[in-house]
């Protein structure tokens, strides 16, 4: 029995009747004699006896008067447990500060609008539940008002609230004295429904103006847990009787083991034992560094399954060919070919963009205690639904017999979204063939070289200048793997040939050409892709603000000003672009040495402006400052949103600057930090964030930030010294390029 | 039997010399807020004090242990009110936070040495610490902070 609970979930009810709200239970006759029964004043000490009130799956009010959110979202640095909790406290009227947060089990109320699963990513957390939560607060305030009335003797609309207290004027109850008898009144009410996308609520919600936590600054609920080292991330799980595994792992993709032998293994200290699982030769111990020295010493004969020869060279200079031939369309808006046959200044350039690892600071891991009955796993999941699926097949269980206890994720950034839920079922298959509670801790090593990559990209643009040089055709062919195609959803999601993530960002650029074309040539090989911050917009955030530019020279235009007219259609995109180039003070003197870059994109609906500003001296770059604008329709909470930008730009800068996977003799060469290196703190420009939201509808901040900060720094690196980056890692390029 | 001096008091295990103190402490004390990032002193996830300086626990033998009093996050202040905790709060520093205890530590000892360090002291004392989020930014203004707060400035709500 899994404890995602559908019996416990029951009893949480709420009273579904649209057009109830605000016609007063009062009228409904409900209003009870025993005025003040149950009651505690504001100022009262003592904590009445009786249940909590649970009006829905997701918030709890208890008579000691805590409240409690159960948030079905994956917090892995992007602030959901801060924003979701805001968004119902903002409705019931309370301080979000005073919120618990629980993580919830896997069940259907926890399901996003519109999103049949239990998941986070695509930055749909906060676009997908703004609503719903809201409902959820405002559900349960309606309760809280209803006690109120009834224990009073006066119509609900009389009464209003502050901060967890409901007053009629002269009386005060705090929310948590009222408790007991909410949860009587709602007793028997259905649960509250999962809106639909874009439905509104049966029960009136706040007019955005008088919000008083949406849009104000709110520290991270979980800033004490975090600075004390007290939260639990999945690497932290202990329980008892639980071994450690390390998993000695093909060195190729795919590759599988064909013997062992593990006498010396067995010798080592702390070594329990040893199994073989799909993915390798499992060694248990009682400590991690034990397991890890037992993995050393295991001899394994690998079937390489044919890819030992697989090459990122190789792959390069296929797709660098494949570049030179016609694609599958995938957007053409004019006659792009014909006006580029005929132009009489055009350029055709290649860009590439390397594989990447997502190196979350956490190396995967997931603990779990797989038995006859039921399997229980402790995991920094992105993907709870599936994880539970997929474990429950491969150890022989209904996905309602696997309970999944989500812990803190120490970053996902996509890769905890694995379409095999590969380190939960890894674990669930270790733990059934040991027969007891193992946490399987990846190395950083395992980790880096276990692909699931962003795609290496080749991109090739043809464009032309007008007369009086403005871009007049455009044409983009995509060179690479599809990150759907291995995925439950791929055929949902690829049509006609076409994965619309390896095209994203470009099909749909905000830029306006009169003849824009878009070509795909979707590769297979064995190096396994996956979503990486931002998927396809990754990509083409670079190059299509690359390319921008190289128009702009080519056609002797300002960058800034040749993008202003290629959005002068949209008042939204111009309004953004100005405010960052003001405030960068483009075109402004800059010291000796500088040069700034822009580029714009958007994407998970939200836009994103960016200002560079780059020196190179003696061939050495350093990035200064970036200047960020976001429109994200709806800021949730600012302070979440500014670090989020903060965070997209520093994590694209490491791909920009660094970033790197190749592969050799079917071999990821990068195993860790020094030969996969990210930004440091040394090399951090300041960031500064304009946070400019359009009033709606809410967009995502968790990737938005990231697409335009490479061209950015490229436009930059090509103002200052003339030198075009058209293959990253910058720092990698840049002398040659 | 390996004794170790953690957090004031003294610990027992059954654990080889070789052993780097990332995992006695993780796995065989249960003092789970010193993170495993690297094991080569590359990312700082790891960093706990040793007899005040801030150390790598991934790369730091058991038996280099003897006779040092070692500190990790759980044992840097009893209720998350060290100067650094207190302005990593005010700042609003950690995204995901696993590199926090590491962060925190590498500054708590920066700052017991260097009470007002400058940017650029603080950028090379603090560059073996990788934060994947991103935070670096809020870092130097948590470190700037935590010299105001340790000075004994006023908190902010």
């Amino acid at each position: 029995m899994s404890d995602a609970g559908g019996a416990d979930l029951s009893r949480r009810r709420f009273l579904v009747r649209s057009g109830l709200a605000g016609t007063g239970l009062a009228a409904s006759g409900l209003v009870s004699s025993g005025l003040l029964i149950g009651l505690r004043l504001a100022d009262g000490k003592d904590t009445p006896p009786g249940d909590p009130f649970a009006p829905n799956a997701y918030v709890r009010i208890a008579p000691d008067d805590s409240i409690t959110v159960t948030i079905g979202k994956s917090e892995m640095g992007q602030g959901i447990y801060t924003s979701i909790p805001m968004c119902i406290a903002e409705e019931l009227d309370v301080d979000p500060s005073r919120v618990k947060v629980e993580f919830a089990p896997v069940d259907k109320a926890f399901f996003a609008p519109g999103f049949p699963a239990q998941f986070t990513g695509g930055s749909t957390s906060t676009r997908l539940t703004f609503t719903q939560m809201r409902f959820a607060g405002a559900a349960a305030r309606f309760w809280i008002l209803a006690a109120a009335a009834e224990a009073w003797g006066v119509a609900p609309a009389t009464l209003s609230t502050s901060n967890g207290v409901v007053t009629d004027g002269a009386q005060h109850a705090t929310y948590g004295s009222l408790a007991t008898r909410a949860a009587k009144l709602a007793e028997g009410s259905p649960p509250l429904p999962l809106l639909k996308l874009g439905e509104k609520p049966p029960l009136p919600l706040k007019d955005p103006k008088d919000f008083r936590y949406i849009g104000k600054p709110q520290r991270r609920l979980d800033g004490l847990d975090k600075v004390t080292g007290r939260a639990v991330y999945g690497l932290d799980v202990r329980e008892p009787g639980m071994l450690i595994a390390v998993i000695a792992r093909s060195p190729v993709f795919g590759g599988r083991v064909r013997h062992y032998r593990d006498a010396a293994t067995r010798r080592i200290k702390g070594v329990v034992d040893v199994r073989q699982v799909p993915s390798g030769v499992a060694v248990l111990a009682t400590n991690t560094w034990a397991a890890r020295r037992g993995c050393e010493a295991l001899e394994i004969d690998w079937d390489e399954q044919g890819n030992g020869g697989l090459s990122t060279a190789a792959i390069s200079a296929r797709y660098r060919e494949l570049a030179q031939t016609p694609g599958i369309e995938a957007k053409e808006s004019g006659q792009t070919l014909e006006v580029l046959r005929q132009a009489a200044r055009s350029i055709d350039v290649t860009y590439e963009v390397p594989y990447l690892a997502h190196a979350c600071m956490e190396p995967l891991n997931a603990y779990a205690h797989v038995t006859a009955e039921r399997a229980e796993l402790r995991v920094g999941t992105q993907n709870q639904s599936q994880d539970a699926e997929l474990v429950a097949a491969a150890v022989g269980l209904k996905p309602d017999q696997v309970a999944i206890h989500t812990t803190f994720l120490g970053g996902g950034f996509g890769r905890r979204s694995n379409y095999f839920s590969d380190f939960s079922v890894e674990a669930a298959q270790v733990s059934k063939a040991a027969g007891r509670p193992v946490k399987v801790v990846w190395t950083r090593e395992d980790d880096m070289r276990g692909g699931f990559y962003r795609p290496l990209w080749v991109s090739r643009f043809r464009g032309a200048v007008d007369e009086h040089g403005m871009p007049s055709a455009w044409q983009h062919i995509v060179v690479g793997q599809s990150v759907y195609a291995n995925s439950a959803v791929a055929k949902f999601a690829i049509k006609n040939g076409i994965d619309p993530s390896s095209v994203e960002g470009s099909v749909d650029m905000p830029y306006r050409i009169p003849h824009h074309r878009v070509e795909l040539h979707t590769t297979e090989n064995a190096v396994p892709v996956l979503f990486w911050r931002s998927v396809g917009n990754s990509h083409t955030g670079f190059v299509i603000n690359s390319f921008v530019d190289e128009l702009a020279h080519l056609g002797g235009q300002d960058p800034y000003e040749l993008r202003r007219a290629l959005l002068k259609d949209a008042p939204e995109h111009l309004r953004l672009l100005d405010l960052v180039a003001e405030k960068a003070g483009w075109g402004k003197p800059l010291p000796e040495g500088h040069a700034q870059g822009i580029a714009y994109h958007e994407s998970f609906g939200t836009r994103v402006a960016q200002v560079a500003e780059v020196s190179v001296l003696d061939g050495k770059l350093r990035v200064h400052r970036v200047v960020c604008g976001v429109d994200p329709g709806i800021v949730v909470n600012p302070l979440m949103v500014e670090a989020q930008m903060q965070s997209a730009i520093v994590y694209g800068l490491s791909a920009a600057l660094h970033g790197e996977i190749t592969v050799e003799n079917g071999r990821t060469v990068q195993g860790n930090f020094n030969d996969y290196e990210v930004l440091r703190l040394d090399e951090m420009p300041v960031v500064e964030v304009v946070i400019a939201p359009n009033g709606g509808p809410v967009g995502g901040v968790g990737e938005a930030g990231l697409p335009p900060v490479a061209a950015a720094v490229c436009n930059a690196i090509f103002a200052a010294t003339g030198k075009r980056i058209r293959k990253l890692p910058i720092l990698q390029n840049l002398q040659t390029a | 039997m390996i004794e170790l001096h953690v957090n004031g008091s003294l610990r027992r295990i059954d654990a080889e010399p070789e052993m780097p103190l990332l995992w006695a402490l993780r796995d065989l004390l249960g003092l789970t807020g010193t993170k495993y990032g690297c094991g080569l002193a590359l990312c700082g996830a790891c960093t706990v004090h040793v007899d005040g300086d801030a150390v790598r626990a991934c790369v730091t033998p058991l038996a280099s242990l003897a006779g040092k009093r070692i500190t990790t996050i759980e044992g840097l202040s009893a209720t998350g009110d060290h100067p650094v905790q207190r302005a990593w709060l005010e700042v609003d520093v950690v995204q995901c936070g696993y590199c926090q205890s590491g962060q925190i530590m590498a500054a708590a000892a920066l700052l017991a040495q260097n009470p007002h360090p400058t940017d650029a002291e603080v950028d090379s004392a603090m560059s073996g610490n990788i934060c994947r989020c991103g935070c670096y930014q809020r870092i130097r203004s948590g470190i700037r902070r935590a010299a105001e707060l340790a000075a004994g400035a006023p908190e902010r709500a």
